[in-house]
């Protein structure tokens, strides 16, 4: 193995159109189009998706764990802000 | 006619095994992890197109042989694929323009035999295209990447393409044998390929900043049985578990 294999990339994988891209894992590729190859190669080759996207790792802006208190806990005693109090109909689908 | 479809046939098969094993050398030794999976995938790719192949050469011949048999227990005189196939794999260079010569030949081959009056042919070929499709998609952005990269990129994929160059016309030869199935629409007319495989690999070489190389003395053989020395070698290695344990099942 070199000592370079090239930067990060994360791959997202749709399984069917319409629904959501699904972060599943990353890959090391030195451009667009290797990483798409590579993400093909990875994690598609057993009928897991329909289409792929590939982002540099360094495009992806993430929290931080110092950000937990301030992002997230404020929700947890604000019950009111939580859809359960409604029944979903059957026919809703990906909720 | 039989004997003409199963020799058709076998060489289509050794093609595809041979260079599936010089692939498969790569398998734990890729320039990194996510390219050695890559590599490793299409020499199962090919691996596979082989199988069908030697398959149907097998059923084809009616002699009770295998695809196994075939492909294990056959001296170097009676492989038929040709001479490229075996050359060693060199660096990623090498392999990569070896890939995009025989990558963009089978594209253009298998697209023509899916049209085969022979069903069986015709549906190995029309599985093996998407494969290829991909199989060219690859080789060629390495090629493009090598030629276009450092100097030393360039220079080894300058090198192993002046390299491989006099194995390229060999492709296009056909034997008298082929003369009947190309009459019947069994076989494919390997001149109308030649030319649509010209096109492309010009435009692949064109795109990677490279020189087509010129006035090459090209090198022939395979179509006799007779190869170069590097596929003597190659058979050892493949075949020396089949030979040792004939009985083995697996």
């Amino acid at each position: 193995m070199s000592d370079s294999q090239g930067p990060v990339w994360e791959v997202f994988v749709q399984r069917k159109s319409g629904q959501p891209f699904v972060h599943c894992g990353s890959l090391h590729a030195f451009d667009k189009e290797m990483a798409l190859q590579n993400a093909r190669d990875l994690y598609t080759r057993r009928g897991e998706g329909m289409a792929l996207w590939v982002v540099p790792s360094s495009a992806i802006v993430a929290s931080s764990p110092e950000d937990m208190g301030p992002f997230f806990e404020p929700a947890n005693d604000k019950v009111y802000r939580h859809p359960t109090f409604y029944q979903i109909p059957d026919a809703i689908k990906h909720m | 006619m039989s004997n003409a479809l199963f020799q058709y046939t076998l060489r289509l098969g050794d093609s595809s095994l041979i260079l599936a094993q010089r692939l498969s050398e790569w398998t734990g030794h890729g320039p990194f992890l996510e390219e050695d999976l890559a590599l490793t995938n299409i020499a199962l790719d090919t691996l596979g197109t082989a199988k069908s192949f030697l398959e149907y050469a097998a059923q084809v011949e009616g002699k009770g042989r295998t695809d196994d048999d075939l492909a294990f227990f056959r001296n170097e005189r009676e492989f038929f694929n040709p001479l490229i196939t075996e050359q060693p794999n060199g660096d990623y260079a090498k392999t990569m323009v070896r890939q995009v010569i025989m990558d963009v030949y089978h594209l253009y081959l298998y697209k023509e035999l899916a049209k085969s009056k022979d069903t069986t042919l015709s549906g190995i070929a029309q599985k093996a295209i998407k494969e290829v499709t991909y199989h060219v998609r690859h080789s060629a952005s390495w090629l493009e990447r090598f030629g276009n990269g450092t100097d030393e990129s360039h220079q080894r994929a300058q090198d192993a393409l002046n390299e491989l160059w006099q194995y390229t016309q060999e492709l296009f030869e056909t034997p008298g044998s082929e003369k009947e199935l190309l009459a019947q629409g069994v076989a494919v007319n390997l001149q109308d390929i030649q030319a649509k495989w010209e096109t492309h690999v010009d435009e692949l070489i064109r795109k990677a900043n490279l020189k087509k190389p010129e006035n090459v003395f090209m090198q022939r053989g395979s179509l006799d049985g007779i190869h170069t020395e590097h596929l003597g070698y190659l058979l050892a290695e493949m075949q020396h578990l089949p030979r040792m344990h004939p009985t083995a099942k697996w």
